[in-house]
């Protein structure tokens, strides 16, 4: 029989019942490979249920740092039977399939290994509790792996350990189940598996987190004090993950009183308004969502942009349109996002590619709320938002300051003539702005969603509305120099690409691949709209470009066209829209064949 | 009338309040509404009540919706912000700058399609988390903007002004807002300022959600003969729970005294005192089953029940229930809300 032989690149899949406990134990068999210094990136690919339904959790171990998705199985953990048919399918030849073999099966492929493990029986054996006996199934087949695999046992019983600290009675029977995985394998399963993980010193610098959990600390590092949400997956955890910094770090030491506030709105449109309000009197706020609730907000995010007040909003993309696919990624907000609300409107988006961009995003989205006095939309998605990534470690240092923009003081005013709320004084389309209270005669204004002149006043004036937005755009234009600059890799090729945001992992793969085929392209990845002069250079100077997208309407594509001037032919694209992550595999096999099809097309012409 | 610019100078012994101001520095610019409109009434009296209670106007912020009523807030205090929202939304843009500064009066103008149709959600949710607003319904009825439609507001009964039936039963704003917990539910009439005066004056100084739902007749779309919401039919169907006859600010004295009925003092929060005298017998407008009753009894009859209905003056307001810190977080700056470099670190070394 053919095995597999391979260290430290390979994809483990782990196939769950929801609601069994399995993601916790699937997620310290990926940290106790992150620990050994070898790159990691677990996906949980979960239905929209809370038990029963099929679960998978997939993970990658990659010496070379290829975080992105892979879609052949080298090893399976098939622990539902409901989907054996399925995962057994996705094996690779040569491949493993650990199971719970207190129900012996035979899977009808000659062409894998099966890992027999009657984790079951070793449970009933060992607990008397029904509900251990499930949950403690889990860390079995961790044991197991460590075993298989060769990692030894220790950084199992460490991680175990360390979670479990405060409720010491549960480090002894979660250690004894993973020994018992680890004993079993050693005694009855030795020398049949040929991948291994073995100890390197690639996560050097780096920490093992998601998007959404480094997006919600971002805030507090921000500045942020209120935060209003409405409970939507993928962006559900950006909330969480905020209130459970604030209660770590926000809390006053003298008074025991919250340095923050945090409302559960009734809605998606509460939540902006909130935020809205907040922002309007001074205070840094944010909500975070996603589609269905940038659809909601969209009339107050009209109302932010057009009044000018700083908002700060995360969209965690997900499966769209409609309801669609709630617990699946896409990138196909960018459209909604870009011109949400009637009227001439357009927003500021900044698009991370990780998680630290996640962090360092957000903490810049509140400065540039502010200077800017207008949404920032902070476009993740579900993939980076929701999974754990090897990523570079957050940094921060003491001096930094916040950005408030242009406030006036009760000093400025005292020392003005007249304070006019949308005066461009220094040309650059940004007025000035007052909070309430500051000043007992100066400094007041009507905030507005109705056309208003320079000092806030209602005006039926055409004219004068024209000279509004105008002024408006002319912030927008400016925009482009502040938001972060496309990431360029060129070796002055005639061709390139240009993708975004969690299609990076696997576009950086591509790439190699590509270029081991004779293809080298250069490629830009975008991270912000408005794009700026560097996009629309990159764009002048190459004569082919694909735009790899995961959406199906090319919506990063048609911005370009609508936004720069480009001839629309030597934009190619490349859509991957079935709600799974995007792989190198899929980008490569897009755009090799695109180039050989055109090839012969050129070669027949002739 | 907009075209009229106002006078700036006014009579030089109008009477001075504690800050040195007259009556006038309350005013706003000219309203825009129709010559005679009971919400132009409302505006007067939030004009008189902040004059009498020496409010800064600055510390007051003016927040609405849309329709008529939201259009008011241009029309008293211009030395307050000001924030004309969208439809229905106004309570959440209030949640939002409550939170953000607790120290400032928080003065939320809306109307009954502003707050009964497109907005009853988030009135609903303002009300159960007690934000600390003095929250106006200018209550006519009808849509007034755009030209006379049916409000939820108007009653069953009642028809428009083109003879058409009004086909549904009308929401009882004061009455719901008791049910959701508001700590401070009052109903009053455009056309008295003598109970509106000392009522928004009450509810400036309460702590907690104050809801005033004023009926406020439309002149040009809902005064006629089978209109509920008339001049007219008001004042013949006004019924009175209680005459509110004094407010007294903190650490005076009540002095007036009242021939009829029995007086009850309420302290609020600030301890300042609240003077009621009741006309009907045995209601006690501490009472929340009580109030409930009355107001239901009232409706039956045919009658509008006005006055304070319902108070509780030792109710926590949002800030509270959230247990935020006493400085508004709109002044915490840096040193207050960064972590800094050190937690990061443990941070990352927790992520590893």
């Amino acid at each position: 029989m053919h095995k597999i032989k391979s260290i430290n690149e390979f994809v483990i899949k782990f196939a769950n019942v929801n609601g069994s406990g399995s993601t916790s134990a699937n997620e310290m068999f990926a940290k106790g490979v992150f620990r050994l210094g070898v790159p990691v990136s677990p996906k949980n690919i979960f239905p929209s249920n809370i038990q029963g339904l099929p679960t998978w959790f997939e993970i990658r171990v990659t010496e070379k740092g290829y975080l992105g998705r892979r879609e052949e199985i080298d090893i399976a953990v098939a622990m539902n039977p409901q989907s054996y048919a399925e995962d057994v399918a996705e094996i690779r030849p040569g491949g493993y399939l650990l199971y719970d073999s207190s129900w012996k099966r035979n899977f009808g492929r000659d062409d894998i290994n099966v890992l027999d493990i009657p984790l079951t029986e070793l449970c009933v054996s060992e607990f008397s509790n029904p509900q251990l006996r499930l949950l403690f199934k889990n860390i079995v087949y961790v044991g197991a792996l460590a075993y298989l695999l060769g990692m030894g046992i220790d950084v199992y019983v460490d991680l175990i350990s360390e979670k479990f600290k405060s409720k010491e009675k549960l480090i002894i029977p979660n250690v004894k189940a993973l020994e018992m995985g680890y004993n079993y394998a050693k005694a009855n399963l030795a020398n049949q598996c040929d991948i291994k993980v073995r100890k390197s010193n690639k996560n050097k610098g780096m920490i093992l987190t998601n998007g959404n959990d480094a997006a919600g600390l971002g805030c507090v590092y921000a500045g942020a004090t209120v935060c209003a949400w409405y409970p939507i997956t993928p962006s559900t955890s950006v909330a969480e993950s905020f209130i459970k910094y604030c209660e770590k770090l926000r809390v006053d030491d003298r008074t025991q009183k919250n340095k923050f506030a945090i409302v559960q709105a009734e809605d998606e449109l509460a939540a902006i308004g909130m935020v809205i309000g907040a922002n309007w009197n001074g205070a840094r706020a944010f909500t975070a969502t996603s589609g269905p609730g940038i659809s909601l907000m969209s009339e107050f995010l009209g109302l932010a942009y057009f009044a000018e007040v700083p908002t700060v909003l995360f969209d965690i993309q997900r499966g769209g349109p409609s309801t669609g696919m709630p617990t699946r990624t896409q990138q196909s907000d960018i459209l909604c996002c870009a011109y949400a609300s009637h009227g001439d409107t357009k927003h500021i988006l900044l698009i991370p590619s990780n998680p630290t961009e996640c962090f360092e995003f957000s903490v810049m989205a509140f400065d540039l709320a502010d200077r800017l006095q207008t949404p920032i939309i902070i476009l993740s998605d579900l993939d980076i938002g929701m999974n754990d990534f090897t990523t570079k470690e957050f940094k921060w240092e003491d001096t930094h300051m916040f950005d408030r923009g242009k406030v006036l003081t009760k000093e400025d005013l005292d020392s003005m003539e007249k304070f006019g709320r949308y005066l461009d004084i220094d040309g650059d389309g940004i007025p000035y702005r007052t909070y309430p209270g500051t000043h007992s005669e100066k400094g007041a204004y009507f905030t507005r969603g109705s056309s208003h002149d320079e000092y806030a006043v209602y005006t039926e004036d055409g004219k004068v509305n024209a000279r509004n937005l105008t002024r408006i755009l002319k912030k927008h234009e400016n925009a482009a120099k502040l938001v972060p600059k496309p990431i360029i890799k060129s070796v002055n090729n005639s061709k390139g690409v240009i993708y975004f945001g969690s299609s990076d992992y696997s576009m950086i793969e591509a790439l190699d691949e590509l270029s081991s085929d004779g293809i080298i392209l250069d490629s830009m990845r975008i991270r912000a709209f408005p794009f700026g002069k560097a996009v629309h250079d990159f764009i002048e100077n190459h004569d082919m470009i694909f735009v790899v997208e995961q959406n199906r309407d090319a919506q990063m594509k048609k911005l370009i066209l609508a936004e720069a001037n480009v001839a629309p032919d030597k934009m190619i694209s490349v859509l991957c829209f079935d709600g799974m992550p995007i792989t190198a595999h899929f980008i490569s096999t897009e755009i090799s064949s695109y180039l050989a099809e055109k090839e012969v097309k050129e070669i027949m012409k002739k | 009338m907009t075209y009229i610019t106002k006078p700036v100078n006014h009579h030089p012994r109008l009477k001075i309040n504690k800050l040195g101001l007259t009556r006038r520095d309350y005013e706003g610019l000219v309203s825009t509404l129709c010559a005679g409109c009971g919400h132009d009434s409302i505006s007067a009296a939030i004009i008189e009540a902040c004059f009498q209670l020496n409010i800064a106007a600055h510390q007051v912020a003016k927040l609405s919706g849309i329709g008529c009523s939201s259009k008011t807030p241009g029309y008293f205090l211009k030395q307050s912000h000001g924030f004309n929202s969208v439809h229905g939304r106004m309570p959440s843009i209030a949640t939002g700058a409550n939170l953000a500064n607790h120290e400032l009066t928080y003065l939320g103008v809306s109307g009954d399609g502003d707050t009964a149709s497109i907005g009853m959600g988030q009135f609903v949710h303002a009300v159960r988390r007690q934000l600390n607003v003095v929250y106006i319904i200018e209550n006519n009825g009808t849509y007034g903007l755009t030209k006379g439609q049916f409000s939820a507001t108007n009653d069953i009964e009642s028809k428009s002004k083109y003879g058409e039936d009004n086909l549904f039963p009308a929401i009882d704003l004061a009455g719901m807002a008791i049910h959701l917990g508001a700590s401070f539910v009052a109903r009053s009439f455009s056309g008295d300022k003598e109970q509106l005066i000392p009522l928004m004056k009450a509810a400036l100084r309460h702590k907690g959600f104050s809801l005033i739902d004023v009926i406020s007749p439309c002149v040009t779309f809902n005064n006629h003969k089978h209109s509920t919401k008339s001049y007219d039919y008001v004042r013949e169907h006004n019924e009175s729970v209680a005459s509110m006859t004094d407010f007294v600010t903190i650490g005076n004295t009540i002095t007036a005294s009242y021939k009829h009925g029995k007086n009850i003092d309420i302290s609020l929060h600030d301890g300042s005192i609240l003077s009621l005298q009741k006309i009907s017998k045995n209601y006690n407008p501490e009472n929340k089953i009580e109030a409930i009753k009355k107001i239901q009894q009232s409706e039956q009859q045919g009658k509008v029940l006005t006055g304070l209905l319902y108070i509780n003056p030792k109710a926590k307001d949002l800030k509270e229930i959230l247990h935020v810190v006493d400085t508004p977080l709109n002044k915490l700056v840096e040193r207050d809300l960064c972590p800094g470099k050190e937690k990061i670190n443990q941070i990352n070394s927790s992520l590893k």
